[in-house]
């Protein structure tokens, strides 16, 4: 269960290819680019030992929060922390600029596919994707058929995966469209910095992360069910304690000062939802739900689910409530959908994407099986469907025998794999053992979709710890930066 | 046909529970077989429960008790006018496309005996030929046998029990159906057998699958014949989870006791 993971799968565990060299962030040797400047003085300037010691400071701090890696990784120990890099990575405004414009246009364009694939189906006439990758999709939720959620918004908090290739080429790795976690360490890691060294942020003018709590709250409340009566309430769904992003979830549901609950605490009345509560119940309008959909409600997903509130998927048939995200959004976030990203911004807005896609080889289709099968030791290939980064084959890594065994799969079962290019991540200075190093990073922001769509400056930074190594998750000892957008 | 549904679910428990929950799909639409004249749901408990249209199109009514009972009653009721479609169901709201209803779910995943089956009606012909004798081979080798299954049962496991109700056989039917590249579903309902003593047939289930240039087709594998005018559906989904007529969930340690009546007759008809 829990959340889907903020996925790494797409970013293969090969080392950087020797062809191409990637982009670094704070620029080449002698070649500083200019917002980095600041970040260059500082670590001019600022005796190592006293650089040292920050860093012992930093993972002080993180500790007494207590604020652990098990975001992440399920499995992995508990207590581990989340390596923290005292080295921001930096945004000019131009840059974020760039970038907030391609999330706008592509969480749109999102949005407005999840309301399609539930209603007309217009994309699917237009012949502009295969009919039974949608319908056939596990993503794909019957049960919202013909169903429009309040604002007709169905998913409220993106998490979209970015990595740099290039000065102005951003790409997407990945659209996490249903319950994205990692928030709570952009905001977590700000706030370190901050402690750490007042100075940086007193010389400089670096956008606020801190209002990205007031900005759900107030996306949330935006999006109240039609029978709303009166001001929407709003309440936090977890799992549990148990689950991974845990503390995350009782970071925003304070940070927001709502109430965090369980299944349990719900009941589902007249379909109504109501909360349980020492004054009696309280009618809950919007659910903030960091459950999946197969666990939300029993009485219409699975029957064995402990986690959910029977009930609960009736009350927002009826209007009653709006889950947020939204049910069903999860067939715009399928690997195998992902490829067709674009061809939603060209067909919903009529505009050309800002963000470009890696391009994603789909193997059902001979042409592709053909090319794939061809340049296998290059690519990197992913079960359509699988997660986690099991059963994936890493062509520059791999094995003439691990090549000839999925040769063999890729032709019995072509439909199951999509195949891409290994990536060439840019790069940004960071500490390592060795002093500082360029490493890989990728980006995830944050898109709050409502009445209108915001997204805090930045979003979470996550670094490859391992030189060379294309790895940002944490399981694979990935660590986290924080990120700063320079305002003019 | 003018048909009279009652249909009454007693839940009754040892000790009182806390709370219970159920979803109902139990409520007919109009197509050209079937005009709702009249149609009620209620409990005891209850006078109005809240109702919504589902994904599938089903009317689909919720009945919540959220404090300690000892019992509660569920009452259906209503009466409608059928004609003979020869199992061609038209005029009904059809909100997902055929070819979502090939998609597999985990009651009706072929296994070798399933698509064993399947083959053997593949070389009847038409699509339609290929329907009816599938009809036949389905009930000829799954004895109809209360109590040999039960509401998890797959079509497989049914299959290989040789053993089960209209439940089985509709799965049975929609999974070699599938197997043969045809779109099926599952549809819950009632039907009017002309003798009032063998309640339990009331409620009902049958399969329907997407027939080029027909539509939508019934076919009841447990009775061998496409739906009459004795028929009325009152749920489709992609199996029976989809298109459970009654799902529940209760709170509290009390051991349940179910006591089900339904009584279909024909109106304006003595009894």
């Amino acid at each position: 269960m829990g959340s889907p993971e903020p996925s790494d799968v797409n970013l293969p565990a090969a080392e950087k290819p020797e062809t191409a060299i990637p982009f670094d962030e704070m620029g080449t040797a002698g070649q500083c680019r200019p917002h980095y400047e600041l970040v260059r003085r500082w670590l001019d300037e600022t005796p190592p030992e006293l650089l040292a010691l920050k860093r012992r400071e930093a993972e002080l701090l993180f500790r007494r929060i207590g604020i652990t890696f098990a975001v992440y990784a399920e499995g992995g120990d508990p207590e581990r922390l989340i390596p923290f890099d005292i080295i921001p990575r930096v945004l000019d405004a131009a840059e974020w600029e760039l970038v907030s414009r391609g999330l706008r246009q592509r969480v749109r364009a999102l949005n407005a596919f999840i309301r399609d694939v539930y209603h007309r189906r217009e994309i699917l006439r237009a012949g502009l994707m295969p009919p039974a990758l949608v319908l056939h999709n596990e993503g794909f939720r019957p049960e919202m058929q013909d169903f429009e959620p309040a604002q007709g918004v169905y998913t409220h908090v993106a998490g979209i995966d970015i990595v740099r290739l290039g000065p102005r080429e951003f790409t997407v790795l990945e659209d996490n469209c249903r319950t994205p976690s990692g928030v709570s360490y952009m905001m977590e890691n700000r706030e370190a910095m901050m402690r750490l060294f007042p100075d940086l942020f007193a010389h400089h003018r670096i956008a606020s992360v801190a209002h990205y709590p007031e900005e759900l709250l107030d996306t949330l409340q935006s999006v109240a069910p039609p029978n709303c009566q009166g001001e929407p309430r709003v309440a936090l769904l977890t799992p549990g304690a148990h689950n991974s992003a845990y503390y995350e979830h009782s970071f925003l549901a304070d940070e927001m000062g709502i109430e965090l609950v369980e299944g349990a605490d719900l009941f589902v009345d007249d379909n109504v939802v109501y909360m349980r509560t020492t004054e009696g119940p309280k009618r809950v309008d919007v659910l903030y739900r960091r459950v999946d959909d197969d666990f939300l409600d029993p009485l219409t997903f699975r029957p064995e689910s402990v986690v959910g509130t029977p009930g609960l998927f009736n009350a927002y048939r009826s209007g009653n409530l709006t889950l947020a995200n939204g049910v069903g959004a999860g067939i715009a976030d399928d690997k195998a959908i992902y490829r067709f990203v674009p061809a939603m911004i060209r067909f919903y807005l009529g505009e050309e994407p800002i963000l470009s896609n890696v391009r994603t080889f789909s193997c059902a289709q001979d042409g592709d099986l053909a090319y794939v099968l061809d340049h296998l030791e290059e690519l990197v290939v992913k079960e359509a469907r699988g997660s986690g980064g099991y059963g994936m084959l890493i062509g520059p890594q791999a094995t003439q025998e691990q090549l000839a065994e999925f040769r063999a799969k890729l032709r019995a079962a072509p439909g199951d794999y999509i195949a891409q290019p290994t990536l060439a991540l840019s790069t940004c200075p960071t500490f390592v053992e060795a002093g500082i190093a360029p490493r890989h990073v990728d980006l995830r922001p944050f898109v709050l979709v409502g009445r209108d769509i915001r997204i805090v400056p930045g979003g979470l930074t996550r670094v490859a710890m391992r030189a060379g190594s294309l790895v940002v998750n944490s399981s694979q000892g990935g660590g986290t930066k924080d990120t700063w957008v320079l305002e003019d | 046909m003018r048909l009279r549904v009652r249909h009454q679910t007693a839940y009754s428990y040892d000790s009182p529970i806390a709370a219970a929950i159920q979803t109902l799909r139990l409520t007919p639409r109009n197509y050209d077989g079937l005009r709702v004249v009249q149609w009620r749901v209620w409990s005891d408990r209850r006078r109005e429960l809240p109702v919504f249209i589902d994904g599938y199109g089903n009317p689909t009514h919720c009945h919540a008790v959220n404090y300690p009972h000892t019992d509660a009653t569920v009452f259906v009721e209503g009466e409608v006018e059928t004609a003979a479609t020869h199992g061609i169901v038209r005029g009904a709201p059809e909100p997902l496309p055929p070819l979502f209803f090939l998609r597999r779910t985990p009651l009706t995943v072929p296994d070798a005996a399933l698509e064993a089956l399947a083959r053997q009606a593949a070389p009847q012909g038409s699509v339609l030929k290929q329907l009816h004798a599938l009809l036949h081979l389905v009930r000829d080798r799954v004895d109809y046998l209360r109590g040999a299954t039960d509401v998890a049962t797959t079509a497989a496991e049914a299959l290989a029990a040789g053993a089960g109700v209209c439940q089985d056989h509709a799965h049975i039917f929609i999974a070699a159906a599938r197997q043969l590249g045809i779109p099926a579903r599952y549809v819950g309902g009632y039907i009017w057998t002309g003798l009032e003593t063998q309640e339990y047939q009331a409620t009902h289930a049958w399969a329907e699958t997407f027939v080029h240039d027909l539509g939508w087709v019934g076919f009841d594998p447990a009775n061998r014949i496409c739906p009459t005018e004795a028929y009325i559906r009152t749920s489709v989904g992609l199996d029976y989870r989809s298109a459970a007529p009654v799902r529940g969930i209760r709170r509290g340690a009390g051991a349940e006791t179910l006591s089900v009546a339904v009584n279909v007759i024909q109106a304006g008809v003595d009894q």
